[in-house]
């Protein structure tokens, strides 16, 4: 176990260190440089070079990567070109926002998906079961910010229950205060992970249904109610968690769309502005910011399911 | 002499060869067949449908803006410059599926080789290559094609290449634990053993051999791009006017979502999740066919 541990840990930091370099030569590729972005196009050839003087980027490229790193090291992610703040403060304060958005409609699309996939991969071939599968196939095949379209001309327009914009505080608190204008960026987030989870549970309680251990338990007189919400289901949790691991891209890119669509102020509306106004600090900050959170994420969805699965578990020390 | 006829005989017998089994489970797929038949709906819509709806897609007429469907020569209503929405459907989907399918093409063959002379080789060559792949998946696709769309010039070319480059991780992933399987076989030993190079062994034994998931992962890659090209276009950093596609029909619909304008929105949103099932279908279609183990489910 503790060998597994730490050559996991390993190798997430191998990852990361990768991440750093991709971003730090993205950074570099684009044009005119940070100077250009902090002075503008009007800027002489000479501010320039005595701006690059200063702060360092007439330095060898490795150089500046060692810069960067122990930069990045102290929390310190750059300043934005266009916010005159510093990064790190910027995106401090939209992340837990996007957290909050991202975790409520993942919450949501697990407690509609897991049934749903018990329920599907019992009914296999079934009317039922076509059915779903036709609209998970939609729904799988529908962009975030169309379903958040038709969301609001419903639910704004057509019946107007709830309001198109999410709300704008700028705290926690402020944004629960509020929390009508949470439930449509929640549900167009949900709805869209609802089609890719209930497939996922749908086949592993498929492959778990053909186990020994379900013929055992009803050979021992289990009730199929027990057999299926009990033993069946605990099983196929262990596929959906170690998805949920890697779907953490997926689920920032997705609350990308949403904010944008519905003006929320998290993380992905900072980035969407920042691309309008190429303002690089903040876009590749953020790219890091979400790739280290994606590897660890990644990492805690790998041991958890070494706890979770005794198989895994037996496999690994 | 008699007695060996009836054998000369049964090798005439025409057996069922494994593609011609693929072929046929593939067609029994209710489910694929629909899917190829939307596609090529779709194609002949998008690519023939101008030669029998010419419209002018260039130019603005400022008089005819958002006509309602049914208006005389606007089957579908006109945008808020006054382009035909039938039309503009069609060149927009023209660049949608090009994109989409050249994009996810390049995509596979990059993983393909990538992740077939990763599983091959093996050793510390793979475990690196293995790292870049891992560094790639962590940073979201849709973030950084936005970066690059910031930096170049967003034409079609350059949309095929980006998305092309940022979405071959998987297929590397998928070919890499067929590749691993494979190089230990018999006919890549043997093959080796006669004197074959390592170039011969990845491209005309694990290549050829993993042709199934390749392909499989070919449509959904596709299906992805197109996705991948909508939201792009949808968020403002696609194709430049007056060029469009799809994602960015809909962007410029939105706008007009409390007027009542359902004609800019709802044909763009409709064909992307048309074309995006189709190419879901007809990959699933291709997994049961190809997959023996999941036959029968």
């Amino acid at each position: 176990m503790i060998r597994f541990l730490a050559k996991r840990f390993g190798q997430a930091l191998v990852v990361i260190a990768l991440v750093t370099v991709i971003v730090f030569l993205l950074l570099h590729s684009v044009p005119g440089g940070p100077a250009r972005g902090i002075l503008g196009p009007q800027a002489t050839t000479e501010a320039i070079a005595a701006f690059n003087h200063e702060h360092g980027f007439d330095r060898s490229l490795p150089e500046q990567y060692w810069m960067y790193v122990s930069g990045l090291l102290r929390g310190d992610l750059g300043e934005s070109y266009t916010l005159n703040q510093s990064v790190s403060s910027l995106i401090g304060q939209r992340i837990p926002k996007t957290l909050v958005l991202t975790g409520l409609s993942t919450l949501l699309a697990l407690l509609i998906a897991i049934p749903l996939g018990v329920w599907q991969g019992r009914r296999r071939k079934g009317l039922a079961d076509y059915a779903i599968t036709t609209l998970v196939f939609i729904g799988y095949a529908t962009p975030v910010f169309f379903l958040a379209l038709i969301l609001v001309i419903v639910f704004a327009e057509k019946i107007p229950i709830l309001p198109v914009q999410a709300p704008q505080a700028e705290t926690l608190a402020g944004l629960f205060a509020d929390s009508r204008g949470l439930i449509l960026p929640i549900l167009a987030g949900a709805i869209a992970s609802v089609a890719v989870f209930s497939r996922y549970m749908r086949s592993a309680v498929l492959d778990n249904l053909a186990e020994d251990y379900v013929r055992t338990a009803r050979a021992k007189g289990a009730s199929e109610r027990r057999v299926v919400w009990l033993h069946i289901m605990r099983n196929s949790l262990t596929p959906i968690i170690a998805m949920l691991g890697y779907q953490l891209p997926v689920l920032f890119s997705g609350a990308l769309i949403t904010e944008s669509v519905f003006n929320y102020p998290g993380m992905g509306l900072l980035f969407w502005n920042a691309a309008q106004t190429s303002d690089f600090p903040i876009l590749l900050g953020s790219v890091l910011v979400i790739a280290v959170a994606t590897v660890v994420g990644s990492l805690i969805a790998d041991i958890l399911q070494a706890f979770v699965d005794p198989r895994v578990r037996g496999a690994i020390t | 002499m008699t007695v060996s006829t009836p054998h000369v005989e049964a090798e005439h017998v025409p057996v069922a060869g494994p593609y011609r089994r693929m072929v046929k489970l593939f067609f029994a797929n209710k489910l694929a067949v629909t899917g190829l038949i939307i596609l090529a709906l779709l194609l002949v819509f998008c690519f023939l449908g101008p030669l029998v709806h010419p419209t002018d897609q260039i130019h603005t007429q400022l008089a005819d803006a958002n006509l309602a469907p049914g208006t005389k020569g606007h089957p579908l209503g006109t945008d808020d410059v006054g382009r035909d929405v039938l039309g503009r459907l069609m060149i927009g989907g023209q660049t949608s599926l090009e994109i989409g399918i050249a994009a996810g093409l390049l995509a596979t063959l990059i993983g393909t080789v990538w992740g077939a002379i990763a599983g091959y080789a093996g050793g510390w060559l793979d475990t690196v290559m293995m790292r870049v792949v891992d560094a790639g998946i962590a940073i979201p696709a849709l973030f950084l094609l936005l970066v690059s769309a910031t930096i170049f010039r967003p034409t079609v070319p350059v949309q095929i290449v980006i998305i092309g480059c940022v979405s071959w991780l998987v297929p590397a992933r998928l070919v890499r634990a067929e590749a691993l399987s494979l190089r230990s076989r018999d006919f890549v030993q043997a093959m080796k053993a006669m004197g074959g190079g390592h170039g011969r062994a990845v491209f005309r034994h694990i290549i050829p051999n993993a042709i199934g998931t390749v392909v499989v992962n070919a449509t959904f890659q596709v299906a992805d791009a197109i996705l991948l090209i909508a939201y792009v276009s949808f968020l403002g950093l696609g194709v430049a006017p007056p060029a469009t596609d799809w994602g960015a029909m809909l962007s410029k619909g939105i706008s007009y979502t409390y007027d009542g304008y359902w004609w800019l929105i709802f044909p763009a949103g409709i064909a992307i999740v048309l074309v995006v099932s189709a190419f879901n279908c007809i990959g699933d279609g291709l997994r049961d066919s190809f997959e023996v183990r999941l036959q029968g489910r």
